[in-house]
């Protein structure tokens, strides 16, 4: 296809150097440089490490894309310039890298026609440009190791060129880019619309349109100084000839008259040759991108499966000013020079393998006494004993009564049917069905036949569920009606199975490919005596992406192998001895899925997951009855509940209970009087709390008698005058096979050293555990911040939350690291000084935190009192006087709120990062607004 | 030492004067009324006057003679007057004062300053001690303060050691410019709240101002040619600042509030019509003055506290209940 463009885009003109005083844009790192007889304008630090003596340990090579230029790369030149000066004296600019970069050199061109290079007033395919490029490093004569960074259609030509010069290159590094138009799928929309060949000419050339259009999805706004960079070196049309150009040379297939696009034939080559190039790989994405969606990114970790990749939610196309790169591309060079020695230098080695888990943690996972997930299924494949029980199936009133027979029979025809429905090994299979005997089993199957479950807890709410599931990329889709509606109206990606044979107009129109009845037929057909089903996965295969309930920031995905989840099991039968014939009620979702695999004979009560306070005390007792259940799950919410209920027990509820041996509240922490009132419907049995996340699901666990010991230590310890690390939520001591260390923070309340373990030092809690995750799903910085500092050939998670161990070895949590006040005087954790004005007469609920910067930050003490105030405001003389004289810590202001903000998900978080910044405000002078 | 300490016949001016001799050195004032220091009791324990008008430069060069520090505190000080007054007093009396040490071989100099020499009107929230700045800072005081601390510090040499303090809202028992107006207009009912009276504000109470002042003087050689502000690291809400300043000195708390955007406007017209009509007193609002009330003033203190090896010993509990005790000795009338 072929395009005019205006005349004005064929105006030929010399490379220049940029204006000065473009923000941020060192005018020290611009210079021109000649190459095959073309003009570029080039950023490159290298003489200024030369200048300084410095001997770079490769040079990391910049391309933009359209309609950008090298000013995107900007930071990225000052931020490396500057860590290759400090990194001889120790300044670390990054806390979090426990490695230097080392000096690097950058070289970000303005590819030609771009920028302020040359206006060559040619036509420039996809092709030429990777051999302008070549030209270019051809004369700069680059011949240490290379890593690219591209961007846009710069990422396609940073890889042409990557692919072109094997020899010296060490890695590659992306942001939003595509490499490949999957031909099921149209181009995108926005991109369609400019490359109408009415509009093109008009749309990037005549008018700066396409330029500004770019420039404005920037996510936040593009600061006007900024923005005015991006916009220097295109202020007239003669300049912008370059911008149509690029959208021209878009590889659109084939036009109207079977030609295809001349630059589809090298497209195709890089699009292959990439699989092949065997170094590392960093992808860094930012998900709101109207143009180039997750699914390229799809394409391109399909094509390079070791690549490190990580989403930065919030951000868009413009990524590299949406988030900050700078820090991360420098942190994963260090880590790919710390990895030299290890590959022997050809990284290609481990790189043409997909590992299962790109960083290598699961290899520590495999513990030889792994035991899959569906063993009890196999075992007890021919038994008529109750394996679940479904209190208000979705179908009829009456319970539903399952078998472990036809749970196991289920299980096959489901994972043989998805099997033939093409479901393979590593597909990842979203779950939007409610808990039940559906879920329970589809989710076996999938395990069974190595296929990724994605679970996300419909509590996240629509956005929270939409940016899971599309963040997740499921090939497969396997829903109730609510979810099948959001996937079609949402556009979720995946094949849609539905749980129920729906009308063929809602079938068609929801997309749905078959039910789960379908699904089953299908597998009758094949499933004799099992032989058919495929190879059983291994331990180290993926099993699950569990959702992060959001309650402490956006979602998070976190990837579980086999043996980590086999692990979980062992973990929860170890510690409240749940096994084989164990009667087990489960009205807490992540534990109620698990009671197949740990043998037991599992209930599910009467209650809307997504609100578990609708669980009530006689529906305890009807799933109690229904397994003649000896241990009891509950969340928190839920418990207040059915204590407030407990006045409809009967005689028989209340006999039933009583043989409950073991009682459990999971999810977040519970109050003593809340879980003693909750123990004295279950007389016989003894209540505990574990302390876990999503990332750990049982790493400490704590009695009834457990708390009640602690609250007394505490009150001795008020007695005596406190001690340093004293006072917080005691959640007992570690599992069995966990280990509980502490990263002390330092003056700026970050935690940045090794973990310890010596009693008494506040810091983050550090978890490790066979039954610890292996890594989060995409989201390569977070992965890497939450093992800094460890040893690499252990499972180790930084949970972010704040604490001490005691001399008895029992853990105490203390609060959220970026809830830490850093005082002048030193840090100060929010949970025991808030327990401390809980006490003083009249304080209901109290947040204690910081004002001001860093390190001389105020303590600030919020309330709402008993008595209720509409208003808030300054605490009345009185009562602040006497919450100030309740802890031993300054408190620079007592305000009283007529409620505490909390987090959406579990109602009892306290939000204290929006109250420190509600309350910087108004202690600032400004308008005195509810939080 | 031998140390010169001008404006000794103000509150401040007495404390550090009998701050420095306390630590052992011998005292002499300089101002144009008596100090009452130089009584029988504390000449003999060594501090004299030396009377005379910081605008007449033999007068400053025969209270300099003989000395090896000044403690330079002298200024006026006042939310009103005219602009040529702050200039001859503050900035030009503070070039007489730098060259009358210089040419006496003086070796140290501090320059007791204000934090309003780096304010530009906007909240202050844990800042350290910024540059003074004569064209941002508000009003006559402030700007000629600045003025005359870049001088000082400009002055600052091998062999001259210049250090500038910038002590925050000083206040203490027998203080008129803070203390004494406000209790003067709480009991007349004239005391307003501004806005919702929950800006932070952090003050210094007297003891502490002059304490860490004589500590400057002792570190000048080691910390030189920087400038540091003096608080007492305690920033409480303007209301309770007030409330307990009245409640010290049993007079009734601020009842009423005016928006803090009201209170600026009205200070800016209030101020016009002073300007219009001068004379010896204050108008009773001025937009600094608004502005200081309604928005948070607190800073940071770590470097103050370990370059100078200063803590302030009194606490502002501690400081309103000897407000309270003075009231009781010397009641209103």
């Amino acid at each position: 296809m072929s395009y005019r463009l205006p005349r004005a885009a064929s105006a030929p003109a010399r490379a220049t150097m940029p204006p000065l005083g473009l923000d941020g844009l060192d005018p020290a790192f611009s210079r021109v440089v000649e190459a095959a007889g073309r003009g570029w304008h080039v950023l490159d630090n290298g003489q200024q490490l030369a200048d300084r003596g410095i001997e770079p340990v490769g040079t990391i090579l910049c391309v933009h894309g359209n309609p950008t230029w090298s000013y995107l790369w900007r930071k990225l030149v000052s931020g490396a310039t500057d860590a290759a000066m400090n990194a001889g004296t120790d300044a670390a600019m990054d806390a979090a890298a426990p490695g230097s970069a080392g000096a690097w050199r950058v070289i970000a061109v303005d590819q030609l026609d771009m920028g302020f290079s040359e206006r060559t007033a040619q036509r420039r395919t996809l092709a030429q440009r990777v051999r302008d490029l070549g030209d270019l490093t051809d004369a700069l004569a680059l011949d240490g190791p290379v890593v690219t960074l591209g961007h846009d259609w710069g990422g396609v030509v940073s890889l042409g060129w990557a692919v072109d010069h094997p020899d010296l290159l060490a890695g590659v590094m992306l942001l939003n880019t595509a490499i490949h138009q999957p031909e099921q799928y149209p181009i995108p929309a926005p991109l369609r619309l400019a490359l109408q060949k009415s509009v093109l000419g008009a749309a990037t050339v005549t008018t700066p349109a396409f330029l500004e259009t770019t420039l404005a999805i920037a996510h936040p706004r593009l600061p006007r100084v900024v923005a005015d960079g991006y916009r220097a070196p295109y202020r007239t049309a003669d300049r912008r000839g370059g911008i149509g150009g690029f959208v021209a040379d878009i590889p659109v297939g084939v036009d109207k008259s079977g030609v295809a696009h001349e630059s589809i034939a090298e497209l195709d080559r890089i699009a292959e040759g990439i699989r092949s190039i065997g170094v590392p790989a960093l992808m860094l994405w930012g998900p709101r991108d109207p143009i180039f969606s997750d699914r390229y990114l799809d394409d391109l970790a399909e094509r390079m499966p070791h690549a490190d990749v990580h989403r930065f939610e919030g951000a868009g196309h413009l990524v590299a000013e949406d988030a900050d790169y700078v820090h991360p591309v420098l942190s994963w060079l260090a880590d790919l020079r710390a990895a030299e020695p290890a590959t022997d230098g050809s990284p290609a080695d481990d790189a043409s393998t997909p590992a299962p888990a790109p960083d290598g943690r699961a290899a520590a996972a495999s513990a030889p006494d792994y035991r899959p997930l569906w063993r009890h299924l196999d075992a007890l494949r021919d038994s008529d004993d109750l394996a679940l029980v479904e209190m208000v199936p979705p179908t009829g009133d009456a319970p539903r009564l399952v078998s472990w027979k036809l749970l196991s029979r289920r299980v096959r025809e489901l994972a043989a049917g998805l099997t033939l429905l093409g479901v393979q090994k590593g597909d990842r299979v979203s779950l939007l069905v409610p808990p039940g005997a559906d879920l329970t089993a589809v989710l076996y199957a999938c395990v069974r036949i190595g296929a990724i479950v994605v679970v996300a807890d419909a509590g996240l709410g629509l956005r929270g569920l939409t940016r899971a599931v599309r963040g997740a990329r499921p090939d497969h889709l396997i829903g109730a009606l609510p979810g099948l509606s959001a996937a079609r109206a949402l556009g979720w990606p995946g094949k849609r199975i539905s749980t129920t044979r729906l009308p063929e107009v809602t079938r068609r129109l929801l997309g749905v490919h078959c039910a789960l009845a379908d699904v089953i037929a299908l597998g009758r057909g094949v499933d004799g005596a099992g032989e058919e089903l495929p190879e059983e996965p291994a331990a180290t295969d993926t099993a699950a992406v569990l959702f992060t309930s959001g309650s402490t920031g956006p979602a998070k995905g976190v990837v579980y192998t086999h043996g980590q989840l086999a692990a979980v099991t062992a973990a929860l039968s170890d510690q409240y001895g749940v096994g084989v014939g164990t009667g087990l009620v489960a009205g807490f979702a992540p534990f109620a899925l698990l009671g197949p695999a740990l043998g037991a004979r599992s209930a599910t009560p009467d209650m809307n997951v997504t609100s578990p306070k609708t669980l009530t005390a006689a529906s305890v007792a009807a799933a109690v009855a229904a397994v003649d259940a000896t241990v009891v799950f509950l969340s928190p919410a839920a418990i207040a509940n059915v204590v407030a209920t407990a006045g409809e027990l009967t005689a028989d509820d209340r006999r039933g209970l009583a043989g409950v041996q073991t009682f459990l509240s999971a999810g977040a922490p519970v109050s003593e009087s809340l879980l003693t009132s909750a123990a004295e419907l279950m007389p016989n049995a003894s209540a505990h709390t574990p302390y876990g996340m999503t990332e750990g699901l049982l790493m400490a666990d704590i009695s009834l008698d457990g708390i009640r010991d602690a609250l007394g230590s505490l009150r001795s310890l008020r007695s005596v005058g406190e001690g340093a690390a004293a006072g917080g939520v005691c959640v007992g001591r570690p599992t069995a096979t966990t280990r509980i260390r502490i990263s002390p923070l330092d003056d700026d309340g970050r935690s940045t050293a090794t973990p310890v373990d010596v009693a008494g030092v506040t810091g983050e809690i550090v978890v490790s555990a066979p039954h610890v995750e292996d890594h989060y799903d995409r989201l390569w910085i977070t992965d890497r911040a939450s093992r800094r500092g460890t040893d690499a050939t252990e499972r180790w998670h930084r949970t972010g939350d704040v604490g001490h161990l005691d001399d008895s070895g029992r853990l105490w949590v203390e609060g959220r690291l970026p809830h830490v006040i850093t005082t002048a005087d030193g840090v100060v954790t929010p949970v025991a000084p808030e327990q401390r004005i809980e006490r003083v007469a009249g304080v209901g609920r109290a947040a204690v935190v910081g004002v001001g910067p860093r390190g001389v930050q105020q303590v600030v003490a919020i309330v709402e009192t008993t008595a209720g105030t509409r208003r808030p405001g300054l605490a009345a003389p009185s009562l602040a006087a006497a919450v100030r004289a309740s802890i031993a810590l300054p408190i620079a202001a007592v305000l009283v709120v007529p409620r505490l903000p909390t987090d959406v998900r579990h109602n009892s978080k306290i939000d204290r990062s929006r109250l420190s910044a509600w309350a910087g405000g108004v202690l600032s002078g400004e308008r005195m607004v509810a939080p | 030492m031998r140390v010169l300490v001008t404006g000794a016949s103000g509150l401040l001016g007495r404390h550090v004067a009998r701050e420095v001799q306390a630590a052992g050195h011998e005292v002499r004032t300089f101002q144009r009324r008596p100090s009452g220091l130089a009584d029988g009791r504390h000449a003999a324990a060594g501090i004299e006057d030396s009377l005379g008008s910081l605008t007449e430069p033999g007068d400053v060069a025969r209270a300099m003679d003989g000395m090896d520090a000044v403690v330079h505190l002298a200024a006026k000080v006042s939310l009103a007057g005219a602009s040529e007054e702050f200039e001859r007093v503050n900035v030009d009396g503070t070039r007489t004062m730098l060259a009358a040490a210089q040419s006496a071989g003086a070796s140290r100099f501090v320059q007791v300053s204000s934090p309003s020499v780096a304010h530009s009107g906007r909240s202050i929230v844990g800042d350290g001690a910024l540059p003074a700045d004569p064209f941002r800072a508000r009003g006559d005081y402030a700007r000629t303060k600045a003025g005359a601390e870049m001088l000082a510090l400009a002055a600052d040499a091998p062999g001259f050691s210049v250090v500038a303090v910038r002590p925050h809202l000083v206040w203490g028992p027998g203080d008129t410019q803070l203390v004494g107006r406000i209790v003067e207009r709480a009991r007349a009912g004239r005391l307003p709240l501004l806005g919702h009276g929950a800006a932070l504000i952090d003050t210094t109470y007297i003891d502490n101002a002059a304490s860490a002042i004589a500590a400057a003087l002792e570190r000048a050689n080691e910390v030189r040619g920087r400038a540091y502000v003096i608080t007492n690291g305690e920033p409480r809400p303007v209301a309770e600042l007030l409330g307990g300043i009245c409640a010290a000195a049993g007079v009734p708390a601020p009842a009423w509030r005016v928006p803090a955007a009201v209170a600026r406007a009205a200070g800016s017209a209030i101020e016009a019509a002073w300007r219009v009509r001068p004379g010896a007193d204050e108008p009773p609002m001025t937009r600094f003055l608004a502005e200081q009330l309604s928005t948070a003033h607190w800073f940071d203190q770590r470097a103050v506290r370990d370059d100078l090896l200063w803590r302030p010993a009194v606490s502002l509990d501690e400081g309103f209940r000897r407000l309270a005790a003075h009231y009781r000795a010397h009641p209103l009338r």
